[in-house]
């Protein structure tokens, strides 16, 4: 088993109301600092077995017609995280973390 | 002959009763579509209703238009059908890619329920030829993702072939680029549009006119305009 990870961001051009809403927030609770938040999706995707490019292609497929809309949004990211990856990148305990970007 | 027009219910949907009688009160017999059947029962139009299909998960609109009646309906649509897509339905349609562009949230994310001012800005469409070109309209608007967004390329397409067929009048209620409230296709059979046209057809039930309360009848002649159009061609 291994799962992959795909981030969905609005195009950048494309005023994201909910990030605009959440940046306006976070200075009243006294998060001073932050210029502008924009607000995506992720998705973990668990395939069964080896993730073949096949997999990846099927996936990077999934996200291009239905995870995303390309009208709006750009999927930004396509990363695998082998068994025992929490998906996080950051700490290393990945086994073999892949970056696929899209 | 009597018009035989279609109603799509998806899981979610929630206008698709009152959809049935706008097209029952403007003079057709309204077919029950389901979303799971790959099946038009030979309707002569098909209108997708408003609401929520599928929850709004993931984006509005989104998984219906992968749903099996959709791939008919696009067929049906590109071979010059009449497609009307309402709130939900108009989503579904720039999904399933018969309109361009796209719905998101609203700019200052209420959800809005309100009596709105349209002008129809093409009265030559399937479902606006009881209208006049410049037109000003009163029927209900209820969303909250009615921000209507393209590319700029798109837009100045969309107008210069007069395929914004309504615009908002007075406030622009979600932010939609160029106040557009409802767009159609190149050949003007398929138009979607973010108000509900369904929920003022009858009198008594509508929204406020100018003459009484909740006796706005404006949205009517969306159904007897498709209407008219099938029983000139039959």
């Amino acid at each position: 088993m291994a799962t992959i990870l795909v981030h969905v961001m609005p195009k950048p051009e494309i005023l994201d109301p909910q990030g605009k809403a959440v940046g306006a927030a976070l200075p009243r609770l006294g998060f001073e600092g932050i210029s502008q938040v924009r607000q995506g999706k992720r998705f973990e995707i668990t395939v069964d077995g080896e993730v073949t490019d096949e997999v990846l292609a099927n996936v990077r497929t999934a996200a291009e017609t239905l995870l995303s809309n390309p009208v709006i949004e750009d999927v930004v990211q396509v990363k695998v995280v082998r068994e025992g990856g929490c998906g996080c990148g950051g700490h290393g305990h990945g086994k073999a973390e892949k970056d696929l970007l899209a | 002959m009597t018009a035989r027009i279609g109603v799509v219910t998806f899981p979610g949907t929630l206008d698709d009763r009152d959809a049935s009688r706008a097209v029952r009160l403007a003079g057709a017999e309204a077919v029950e579509l389901f979303h799971a059947d790959a099946d038009l029962k030979d309707v002569d139009a098909v209108v997708l209703p408003g609401g929520f299909s599928y929850g709004d998960y993931l984006r509005a609109g989104a998984i219906a238009r992968f749903a099996p009646i959709m791939e008919k309906v696009v067929d049906a649509a590109n071979g010059g059908m009449p497609v009307l897509g309402i709130c939900n339905g108009f989503q579904v349609l720039t999904e399933v890619h018969l309109l361009p562009g796209s719905m998101i949230k609203n700019e200052h994310l209420h959800f809005i329920c309100r009596d709105q001012t349209l002008r129809v800005e093409n009265a030559e469409t399937s479902w606006t030829t009881e209208y006049q070109d410049g037109e000003e309209i009163v029927i209900p608007l209820k969303n909250q993702d009615g921000q209507y967004v393209a590319d700029d390329y798109t837009l100045d397409q969309l107008e210069a072939e007069g395929r914004v067929a309504f615009r908002y009048v007075g406030w622009n209620p979600n932010g939609s680029r160029r106040d557009i409230a409802g767009i159609t296709n190149e050949r003007g059979n398929v138009v979607g549009l973010m108000p509900h046209p369904e929920h003022a057809v009858e009198a008594g039930f509508g929204p406020d006119s100018r003459e009484a309360g909740r006796m706005g009848t404006d949205g009517l002649a969306f159904f007897t305009s498709a209407i008219k159009g099938l029983l000139a061609t039959a």
